[in-house]
């Protein structure tokens, strides 16, 4: 007990005598603890039943059941098609079948291009009755319900085009005035399948449908040869648990191609929650990274503070401490300091994930605050003990094993010699020369530069390469902004932001670290006639060099995370060249920007000062 | 009687503030003329180095001034100074400080570079000094693969790369055996025949007596100041009592 109080206190006096690389530290894991409960926490929720789908659902009579069928035969509702049309006298059993205790339809519906503000977009439009139907009667958010000349926008579409109730628009030319919006249930707003026939007109990647409700003379004057009506009925059942069933069902018994395709509400509730499994399988892909720039950062930190605690380390032996004890108290102090930043990442992922989860426009209601765990909290707390204790081990092991009077010398650890970088350095200018020689002293801080760097400008190629995606979407879409891309748009320009600030952090790191350990080479330099400029131009060009590096390797590093990435093999964009040169060029820019000042804050102290310090 | 190379009146540093003010260097005035070789002795803590680090602009006075060739060093930002410390001063430090991952030829072409030579010519340069310095064939070495009194030879040469105005000792031979001091000491005169003004700090009356003045320090300030009669020019060894 004695032993463990002591460990305790002396790890808690360190944190007191250093407490900004404290804060720098607690900072490098919270991030990538915060990022990592985001992920978990909305894993937590795309398992079970979408809340606002449920919500929703309940308020607009969703169906349990949606069966369509259009000129090719069944499919889910959009799927369009041709050949003979549609044979809507084949939806008529299933409003008798068993189990189905209510119904609405058959509705017809068809293709149009429809145009307001300047956009132009595929529209799915759906004829109506005027009186309210028993089952998916779509819940008006705003305006009233269809009538002959008006027509009802769904709301994320109408968010996109940025229309409202009394706005005008077009479909296939014909001019009709905006009655209301609202939401529906009975449609998968997400599916990428969901297009009319006017698929060459821009519905995105995942096509946001544009699901358009007017009276159902209107929606049948729309039809024309190339577009003629589909039809879909809605189904309710005595048991909603048994539509998946119903469904499966249903199939397995049809042998006719032309027969109706059927869609449980547990599929079209699964295509809802595809929004909220995107931006978790980002955040879960984001974490990891920035766990990756934490370990570089928790190691470079430790590495700094054992650079400062070379003396006091030879103290704690002089005095009679065991090197199980000096480890033990670097080990303590930095997984103390891990579990910390673990509970502040965990709060404010919970705080913080609620924001992500809300449904947007397509849903009513909220998900609700997603449960934070004892399986969440565990792997959070695991994962930032192991990235302090994988980054303390071997400096700690390392201070165990100092000898006692190299310690209380202060003596560094011998640097490496690299007779071609001094040989060739020797032409450069002083800066360079002095970075260089200090750079590659240090072979594994290098690398660590190197990699730390490489992993912030992958994620930036990554997240750039995203936004090129949703921008040539966007771009082929008239300018319309699918919902779910601008959704998962702001995810990964957060995990950016993370990756950029723990990057900085890490230069900041790298550059005091590099300062403390050059402070010896620096004020020998300037005692032989370096001047401070020069001296401090060195030691950020010490960080810039490995960081010029670093960005170059982000680029095919980025490019190949989003290969990876793309299970689905859709056509990726690449962002244009002067965009990666930007990256690389701005990387290095931001690196030397960053390290200039502590770079500078290294030169502050008196040369002779140094020097006599080394002799004490 | 030479002119004034370096001038140092009421010259002092003092540390922290109130009760705990501490006088390091009190009120120092000091002339050295070209040519010639100052010892200044005092026991340990009386000052000595600081006033060497002052009078090399590597540290700023708090009251008096510098004054290096006709310019004034306690006026000069850093980098004149630095500029001047490249052009007009050599230091030769008493932990040798070399760069432990350069050879010794490295170690000495280094200033030369710093000040903008080219690497031939400041290779050149690194050569003939250790061959003056008698280590020539030790060019290649690192310093851990030298004996102490190598290295500070190694010092010296580096001290001498850019032609200095002065040369300032801090310690010179304070952690080298009596060999290694006896090698230093002759490569100092060797320099004070060569006309090489030099200014040095020691503990070590032995050393002190090589001098052709010497200052005695305590407390941070002169307390006695003698011509030496020999100087560098008796038998060194026995001057120094290096030898029997």
């Amino acid at each position: 007990m004695g032993r463990v109080l002591l460990i305790c206190r002396l790890a808690a006096g360190d944190v007191r005598h250093r407490p900004v690389s404290a804060v720098l530290l607690v900072l490098a894991i919270m991030t990538a603890a915060t990022t990592l409960t985001l992920g978990l926490a909305l894993h937590g929720l795309s398992d079970q039943p979408n809340q606002a789908y449920q919500q929703t659902r309940a308020l607009t009579a969703g169906p349990d059941i949606v069966a369509d069928v259009g000129p090719g035969g069944g499919g889910p509702k959009g799927a369009g098609g041709s050949g003979p049309p549609a044979d809507v006298a084949a939806l008529t059993p299933l409003t008798s079948a068993s189990g189905v205790v209510a119904h609405s339809g058959p509705y017809p519906y068809t293709g149009a291009t429809l145009r307001a503000n300047g956009h132009e977009a595929g529209a799915q439009v759906e004829g109506r009755d005027q009186a309210a139907a028993p089952v998916d009667q779509p819940k008006l958010t705003q305006g009233r319900w269809v009538r002959p000349g008006e027509v009802v926008l769904e709301r994320s579409f109408a968010e996109d085009l940025g229309v409202g109730a009394g706005d005008q628009i077009t479909l296939n030319g014909r001019s009709f005035r905006v009655a209301g919006v609202a939401v529906t249930t009975a449609t998968d707003l997400t599916d990428p399948q969901l297009c009319s026939s006017n698929c060459d007109l821009p519905i995105l990647e995942l096509g946001n449908p544009g699901l358009v409700w007017m009276t159902r003379a209107d929606a049948m004057s729309l039809a024309t040869a190339a577009e003629p009506l589909s039809y879909t009925l809605n189904l309710k059942l005595a048991d909603p648990a048994d539509a998946d069933a119903f469904a499966s069902a249903y199939d397995n018994a049809q042998t006719s191609a032309s027969a109706p395709g059927l869609q449980s509400w547990q599929s079209l509730a699964w295509g809802t929650g595809s929004q909220i499994r995107s931006e978790q399988f980002l955040l879960l892909i984001g974490s990891q990274l920035l766990g990756l720039l934490a370990i570089a950062s928790v190691a470079v930190l430790v590495g700094g503070r054992m650079t400062e605690q070379t003396r006091r380390v030879g103290l704690l032996k002089a005095v009679g401490s065991t090197p199980g004890l000096v480890a033990a108290v670097l080990l303590a102090e930095h997984l103390i300091l891990a579990v910390a930043a673990a509970a502040l990442g965990l709060l404010i992922g919970w705080l913080v994930a609620p924001g992500l989860t809300s449904p947007g426009a397509i849903l009513l209601g909220s998900v609700g605050t997603p449960p934070v765990t004892l399986a969440t909290i565990a792997i959070v707390v695991g994962v930032a003990l192991a990235v302090a204790g994988l980054a303390t081990l071997v400096p700690a092991i390392r201070a165990a094993r100092t000898s006692t009077v190299g310690a209380l010398a202060d003596s560094a650890r011998p640097p490496r010699r690299r007779a071609r970088v001094i040989a060739v350095t020797a032409w450069l200018p002083v800066p360079l020369l002095f970075g260089l020689r200090v750079a590659t002293r240090r072979t594994r801080r290098v690398v660590l530069n190197v990699a730390s760097v490489a992993v912030t400008a992958s994620g930036i190629v990554a997240v750039l390469m995203v936004h090129a995606h949703f921008d040539a979407a966007s771009s082929a879409s008239g300018g319309l902004t699918d919902p779910q891309n601008a959704r998962l748009s702001q995810v990964v320009t957060v995990i950016s932001v993370a990756l950029v600030m723990l990057g900085a952090v890490n230069a900041i790191l790298l550059t005091w670290t590099t300062v403390l350990d050059a402070r010896h080479t620096s004020a020998l330099a300037r005692a032989l006639g370096a001047t401070p400029q020069q001296v401090s131009a060195g030691l950020s060009a010490a960080q810039v060099l490995p960081a010029l590096a670093g960005a170059l390797l982000g680029i095919p590093g980025g490019i190949g995370l989003v290969t990876a990435l793309n299970s689905d093999n859709k056509r990726l964009t690449l962002p244009p060249l002067w965009w990666l040169v930007a990256t690389v060029l701005g990387t290095a820019a931001a690196v030397a920007a960053i390290t200039i000042v502590p770079a500078w804050l290294g030169t502050r102290r008196p040369v002779g000062e140094v020097l006599q310090s080394e002799l004490a | 009687m030479s002119e004034n190379v370096l001038q140092a009146r009421g010259l002092s540093k003092t540390f922290g503030r109130g009760e705990g003010l501490v006088r390091a260097v009190d009120e120092v005035d000091l002339e050295v003329c070209a040519g010639e070789t100052v010892a200044v002795m005092g026991p340990s803590g009386c000052g000595k180095s600081t006033l060497l680090h002052m009078l090399g602009g590597l540290e700023r006075p708090s009251g008096g001034e510098i004054v290096l060739a006709g310019s004034r060093l306690d006026q000069m930002g850093e980098r004149a100074l630095a500029r001047l410390r490249r052009t007009a001063i050599g230091f030769v430090f008493q932990a040798f400080h070399l760069i432990d991952e350069l050879t010794a030829r490295e170690n000495v072409e280094l200033p030369a570079l710093l000040a903008g030579r080219s690497p031939r010519a400041a290779r050149r340069q690194a050569v003939s000094l250790l061959e003056r310095v008698g280590l020539a064939d030790r060019a290649t070495f690192l310093p851990s693969a030298l004996s102490g009194g190598q290295r500070q030879r190694v010092g010296i040469a580096r001290a001498l790369s850019n032609d200095p105005l002065v040369v300032l000792a801090d310690e010179p031979t304070g952690n080298l055996d009596s060999a290694a001091t006896m090698e230093v000491l002759r490569l100092f005169d060797a320099l004070h025949t060569a006309g090489q003004t030099l200014v040095m700090v020691t503990h070590d009356p032995r050393v002190a007596a090589t001098a052709d003045r010497l200052i005695s320090m305590r407390d941070g300030a002169f307390v006695d100041e003698t011509r030496m009669s020999g100087g560098t020019r008796g038998n060194l060894g026995a001057l120094a009592g290096l030898e029997g």
